[in-house]
């Protein structure tokens, strides 16, 4: 292990976290708003925010699947020392972490069952930037509509969205930036008037 | 600062607790099981709502406490103090200056805004449990969205008593899917759920957390000829004559004296600060001297 993975935890890691999970909270609690969400310093090429979500949200106890590139020695050192969280297979993980094209397809990941679907898979997707315009969201936590710079293939938050109950919840990291889509957001095109 | 971790709980609760809030935005209305920890008060007195307020407390928030409404009562002022010492958040008997509400029975008479968290504490979540003792059966109604032993129920009530009698834990069903337990607020408070902010709520004995994100459709079950009504006694605030507010009857003697005051003690005192003054309430500057 080289001594860089020890670097780059919270430095208050109480006060970080607690920080941390009112900007995790209020992004998904608010679909297509955007939260700054700061404090920690993975190894590239994970991002800032998400970093953050990862100290803020995973223990021991959270499977996670690293996709793609995000499956590199660095960051497995960083999170066994700062997460402890065991890197497993995109099927039994908890939480995914990788860019959009990396975690494809959103097949085989958990969706929960009918009598838990909280237990489900929550995917943290690193995009190059989050904004509004883009697609449009409507559901809980909408007040009108919102909108959400979200990955091109807009069917596959439709179709996860149609398994409500279950389903899977993303975050979107860029940056120090977090957006959300949990399961229950209706994502269009149009403005449907 | 004291010898506990910040907000009391160790971390890894508190990450738990988080994954279970989480969850539970994401599937509204849906309880989500969580480890209930053991907290230095007894079951009954809000040890739930702490947990999720302990998870979700940062050090710039500004807490306040209310139970029934008033701010003054002794679970409330134990909860408030027990995060004025472990998490050394500042405290509030205002509602527009808080940014995280723990409550007990009530939602407060203000409107809240988005930028703040309601937390309630919950004893019994589960809506159907009073109907089905077993929880392997009601999480098999609600995985199979099976609630006509509710209807069956309100429809008792009709047959009964002439009018749906349920008056607080009033069963609600939330974005047409989940059926869920409000937890003990009048019935009054039910239209008050569709909110700017966002609700969590903790039952710790129970070991259950749900949440309603912001603006989240809220129904309360009734029937076509039998409307849902948010009642309260048909009566104005003795003390500042509030016409709006849901009221608590006080007992003032053996004789039948009696008078009606609003339960939420910040929101009288505020319209009383005003000015307003009701049928048995004496000016504010008068009852100072």
């Amino acid at each position: 292990m080289r001594a860089d993975a020890l670097k780059g935890g919270f430095a208050d890691a109480p006060v970080d976290a607690a920080h941390g999970f009112r900007a995790a909270m209020n992004a998904m609690a608010r679909p297509g708003y955007i939260e700054t969400l700061r404090g920690a310093v993975p190894p590239a090429p994970v991002s800032v925010a998400a970093g953050s979500l990862l100290l803020t949200l995973c223990d021991p106890e959270t499977p996670l699947y690293l996709a793609g590139a995000h499956d590199c020695q660095d960051m497995r050192d960083w999170v066994a020392f700062h997460i402890g969280a065991p890197v497993v297979a995109r099927q039994e993980a908890l939480f995914v972490l990788g860019a959009w094209d990396a975690v494809l397809p959103l097949e085989g990941y958990a969706l929960g069952t009918s009598e838990y679907p909280d237990q489900s898979a929550t995917l943290i997707v690193e995009m190059d930037a989050l904004g509004g315009g883009g697609a449009i969201l409507r559901g809980p936590g909408i007040k009108d509509t919102a909108t959400l710079s979200l990955p091109d293939d807009i069917s596959l938050f439709q179709r996860n969205a149609t398994l409500f109950p279950l389903g899977l919840d993303f975050f979107f990291t860029a940056g120090d930036q977090v957006a959300a889509l949990p399961r229950t957001t209706k994502v269009t095109h149009e403005e449907v008037v | 600062m004291s010898d506990y971790n910040f907000a009391y709980l160790d971390e890894q609760t508190k990450r738990m607790i988080r994954r279970a809030i989480l969850k539970g935005l994401a599937i509204p209305g849906y309880q989500v099981p969580f480890a209930s920890r053991e907290m230095p008060m007894p079951y009954g007195w809000g040890t739930g709502g702490v947990q999720v307020s302990a998870a979700t407390l940062t050090p710039d928030d500004t807490l306040k406490v209310i139970d029934q409404g008033a701010d003054d009562t002794t679970n409330a002022v134990s909860i408030r103090k027990f995060f004025e010492r472990t998490a050394n958040v500042g405290t509030t008997e205002e509602t527009s200056k808080a940014s995280v509400i723990q409550t007990r029975h009530r939602i407060p008479e203000e409107d809240l805004r988005e930028d703040q968290i309601l937390v309630y504490q919950v004893p019994i979540p589960e809506p159907l449990r009073f109907l089905e003792p077993s929880e392997v059966e009601t999480r098999k109604m609600h995985s199979l969205e099976e609630y006509g032993l509710m209807h069956v129920k309100l429809y008792e009530d009709i047959a009964q008593h002439g009018a749906i009698a349920t008056s607080y834990a009033y069963p609600v069903k939330v974005e047409g899917r989940y059926v869920m337990d409000p937890s003990p607020i009048p019935k009054f408070d039910n239209p008050k759920m569709e909110m700017a902010a966002i609700q969590l709520f903790g039952a710790g004995r129970e070991q259950r957390i749900y949440a309603l994100p912001p603006y989240t459709q809220v129904v309360s079950l009734d029937f076509e000829d039998y409307p849902f009504e948010a009642s309260k006694a048909e009566h104005a605030c003795d003390l500042c004559a509030a016409e709006d507010s849901y009221l608590d009857e006080v007992i003032m003697d053996d004789a039948g004296g009696r008078m009606f005051v609003c339960s939420d003690t910040d929101y009288c005192a505020s319209r009383r600060k005003a000015g307003h003054v009701g049928a048995q309430g004496t000016n504010l500057e008068e009852d100072a001297a």
